[in-house]
């Protein structure tokens, strides 16, 4: 009894702010797609009231729009594409740099792993906006490469306001995510493993395709996860990179909530993204749980 | 009346129940030691004690009074924990004050109390260091210090010694068994450890599966072992399957398979029981040749594997068909550490009271 | 993989990592309108800044909500992670987690939408109530992984030795996990001062911070004044977090 009483002292409080400020925002919000935009934005009232009484005002028309143009689901793909490439890179550019750091002498490690971190403790908008300086027109990077690509006679290319740009500063972002998981994995190998390999004749190469990479395959999939599911729903990056051919997901849902004030339509974009969202943690998450059982 | 009565506890977590049934009494002044292998629930059993956990029924009886209703901070009991607990923030001589500031001791007779208490386990020049300044060793005094310095009825102790070194192990030993009769606190001793528990205590109860097995003193528990998991989990011992065949006043015979008939003490057992003969290797005598004695059991066999000890030779003697028996050797006749070599012919013989007929 | 190899390529990325931010930083100190040639040194952003009254404004705004909201996500996420730690809970580790595992985007529209359904007005307490909201995972997180590295018999030998739970709490507990608790509110302050998404979308017009004030000026007009906000917004992150990870080095890495 008195144990219960603790219990709930200590643990109300938050429980009540969360369920308050974010569960209630998100049943809200689900409804939200259900009804109709409201005159001048907003949403229109659930109730209807008319000579036969009250009567819900409620519609399927914000997840109908959805699928009746291409350009929204096209919209998901490219995002998803988007979402691809970055956490292909990024997992190219952390693994040499997870393994360098875990191979490092122990008293390097946290050093190195600490700068990996604090680019990522900088403002978010002000690591965008560095690559909006080095991707400008009259950035030296940009110059090099046009007069790299004029010798060739390719006239000049834009970097700035383009999807390359989108993804580019994406694999940045998220980059962290990646090498921190394959860190924490790679930092755990028995070093003995590799000396037993090179003991049983395995060269360079072969201890790591046979040995370090297959031990690793968990950091990976933890790595993929924190890169691939954060990406889907930025609109930071490309509102500032991407002009209007770089645009993501998450443009669109601003831009009903903030501009078309289609509040409905937006929540209804939320949703479809939290579901897709959704059903790709669970089908790796499956898939990763029956290459574990596999292993076994 | 006994200082503490423990009588029917339940303790069950989900399906696993962890003290099944256990009832005990401790004596005041008391070295009770409880000893099982991991799991047999003799640290959730402590802990009721403590407090930290309650039974789902029976009771426990402090001096009479029931120790439900009483908080851990409210019993006279305090325990000297595994990982000792002292407190990383508090220096030595704040860890032991601790239990005086929370009972509301004047200031300068905590600090005479902690003074006294810091020379008592030798630490009289370390009470202004952190504890993890301290060796193993020295943590563990503190620790002892800490729980002891306001006299308690009752200290229990969750395995103290485990975290040691086995030399240091030894001499903590000595140090407890000194230190309790000093004090004259009853202590409650939980350890898996059986060598440590038949060292330092006055009774032992064997705990296994949430029950106890066996409740006696260290040589009865040794000598005459209750049942097949005492025998098997104190010391090393042979477990011969055995039928009671003949039964006579004091003696009987066994019939055991491949080997024949074998003299044993009747423990007031029926003729056609079955169980086992429990047999402590050091008890069988061994040599290439016996002076016939008046050992009443006497087989001829083969050494068929033996493992040099140093101080001793343990010979696996292989008697009659598939019949293996453990024998123990002293290294100590001078000039002949083994004459024995795996397949060399021996004997070995033990008096009827050697060991032990256990029913079952 | 050969080492050089290894450590050509590791060196490579951390040039990705740290070049972008470099060239912010250098740029502040450039006399010229535009972020391109470098012309000469001079500290004339930094003087724009400080005579810019809506930049000014916003950095005020910006410490009076991560100040506020560090304060109230401390006590509720110190109570969330001695929850966690202390009790086995079914609903409080879902609400924890979740709002640190959806995207960020959603739980800026969604309290959008929630704010205008309750009729408050959008400004500095809505933008506050929304930081305190995402902050407390990140505290309880944090809080937590300090409690789980005590050894759990020590509040237990203080019962053992004479005291209430409360004192239990408040002598042995407490002390131990004062640095996470700190270091939670740190890291809770930095996440609010830092917070562009959901802010975007709990401000309305009413209220402008910091990351809001360099978005618009990185959409409207990029002078180098912005260049020299962001260098003092990235010395003063990174003077938290260096702080911040002293005290409790796990949950900082533990991101």
């Amino acid at each position: 009894m008195a144990k219960n009483f603790g219990k709930w002292l200590i643990s109300g409080p938050p429980v009540l702010y969360l369920i308050v400020f974010f569960v209630i925002p998100t049943c809200i919000m689900v409804l939200a797609s259900f009804r109709y935009a409201g005159e001048y934005g907003g949403l229109a009232p659930v109730l209807l009231r008319d000579a036969s009484g009250a009567h819900l005002n409620l519609t399927l028309e914000s997840y109908q729009e959805f699928f009746s143009d291409f350009i929204y689901s096209w919209l998901f793909i490219k995002t998803l594409i988007y979402a691809l490439v970055t956490t292909f890179f990024c997992l190219l550019m952390a693994y040499p740099l997870a393994l360098l750091i875990a191979r490092s002498a122990s008293k390097y490690r946290d050093l190195l792993v600490l700068l990996v971190i604090l680019p990522f403790w900088s403002n978010f908008l002000i690591r965008i906006y560095a690559w909006m300086i080095l991707l400008g027109p009259q950035s030296a990077f940009s110059a090099a490469l046009n007069g790299f690509l004029g010798i060739f006679g390719v006239g000049p290319v834009r970097l700035l306001f383009t999807p390359f740009a989108v993804v580019l500063c994406l694999i940045y972002v998220q980059l962290p995510f990646m090498v921190l998981p394959l860190y924490a994995n790679l930092e755990k190998h028995d070093p003995a493993l590799l000396d037993a390999a090179q003991d049983l004749g395995a060269n360079g190469w072969q201890r790591f395709w046979r040995v370090t990479f297959p031990l690793s395959l968990p950091g990976i999939y933890a790595g993929i996860a924190l890169v691939f599911v954060p990406v889907l729903g930025i609109f930071a990056v490309p509102d500032i990179l991407g002009g209007t051919r770089g645009i993501m997901i998450g443009n669109l849902i601003k831009q009903e909530f903030l501009e078309a004030r289609d509040w409905p339509f937006g929540s209804a974009l939320s949703i479809m993204l939290t579901i897709g969202a959704m059903i790709i943690v669970g089908g790796a998450a499956l898939f990763a749980g029956r290459r574990r059982k596999g292993d076994v | 009346m006994a200082l503490l009565e423990i009588r029917n506890i339940v303790r069950r977590f989900g399906d696993f129940t962890a003290v099944d049934g256990v009832s005990m009494d401790i004596e005041a002044g008391e070295f009770f030691t409880l000893l099982g292998p991991s799991g047999c629930g003799k640290t959730t059993l402590l802990r009721m004690i403590a407090g930290f956990d309650s039974p789902q029924s029976g009771e426990m009886l402090l001096d009479g009074r029931d120790l439900a209703s009483i908080a851990p901070e409210k019993r006279p009991i305090h325990t000297v924990f595994q990982s000792y607990a002292l407190f990383p923030h508090m220096t030595v001589a704040e860890n032991i004050a601790f239990p005086l500031r929370m009972r509301k001791m004047g200031k300068a007779e905590i600090g005479e109390k902690v003074r006294q208490s810091l020379e008592d386990v030798r630490l009289a020049d370390r009470g202004g260091r952190y504890p993890g300044e301290l060796s193993g060793g020295q943590r563990q005094r503190v620790a002892l210090a800490r729980a002891l310095v306001n006299r308690p009825r009752l200290l229990l102790l969750d395995e103290p010694l485990a975290a040691l070194d086995m030399k240091l192990r030894e001499q903590m030993q000595l140090e407890l068994i000194n230190l309790q009769k000093e004090v004259g606190i009853t202590f409650i001793y939980v350890t898996h450890d059986q060598t440590e528990a038949l060292a330092l205590s006055h009774r032992i109860a064997v705990m296994n599966g949430g029950k106890v097995e066996q409740l006696d003193e260290p040589s009865k528990i040794y000598d005459s072992p209750k049942n097949r998991f005492v025998a098997d989990f104190i010391g090393t011992c042979n477990l011969i399957d055995a039928e009671v065949s003949v039964v006579g006043e004091e003696k009987m015979v066994l019939q055991i398979g491949g080997l024949g008939e074998v003299a044993a003490k009747n423990p007031g057992t029926t003729c056609g029981a079955k169980g086992i003969l429990a047999l402590r290797p050091e008890k069988v005598r061994i040599a290439a040749q016996l002076v016939p004695g008046s050992d009443e059991n006497h087989f001829k066999g083969r050494v068929h594997d033996f493992l040099y000890m140093g101080d001793v030779t343990v010979y696996i003697v292989e008697v009659g068909e598939g019949v293996h028996i453990e024998a123990l050797l002293p290294n100590s006749a001078a000039g002949r550490p083994r004459i024995l070599a795996v397949g060399d012919p021996v004997e070995i013989s033990w008096r009827y009271d050697a060991g032990t007929f256990l029913d079952g | 993989m050969s080492r050089k190899l290894l450590a050509a390529s590791g060196i490579a990325v951390y040039a990705f990592l740290y070049l972008p931010l470099v060239v912010v930083i250098a740029y502040s100190f450039n006399n010229s309108k535009l972020n391109a040639e470098w012309v000469g040194f001079t500290w004339h952003w930094y003087r724009v800044l400080l005579s810019d009254d809506i930049m000014l404004k916003a950095a005020g705004n910006s410490l009076l909500i991560a100040l506020t909201a560090s304060l109230a996500s401390t006590v509720l996420g110190t109570m969330a992670g001695y929850a966690l730690y202390r009790y086995k809970l079914k609903l409080l580790p879902v609400l924890v987690m979740a709002p640190l595992a959806i995207p960020e985007i959603l739980v800026g529209v969604s309290l959008l939408i929630f704010f205008v359904a309750i009729n408050l007005t959008l400004g500095l307490l809505s933008i506050m109530l929304s930081h305190i909201a995402f902050c407390v995972g990140f505290v309880a997180i944090v809080v937590r992984s300090r409690l789980s590295g005590m050894d759990e018999s020590l509040p237990e030998a203080a019962r053992d030795l004479g005291a209430t739970p409360f004192q239990a709490f408040r002598l042995v507990t407490l002390p131990l996990i004062a640095p996470g608790i700190i270091a939670g509110a740190l890291l809770a302050f930095t996440l609010s001062i830092d917070d562009f998404v959901i802010t975007f979308f709990t401000a309305g017009v009413g209220a402008s911070t910091l990351p809001l004030q360099i978005y618009s000026m990185i959409k409207i007009a990029v002078t180098p004044e912005v260049n020299a906000i962001s260098t003092l917004l990235m010395l003063l992150t990174l003077f938290l977090i260096v702080v911040a990870s002293r005290l409790s080095p796990d949950s900082i890495r533990g991101r």
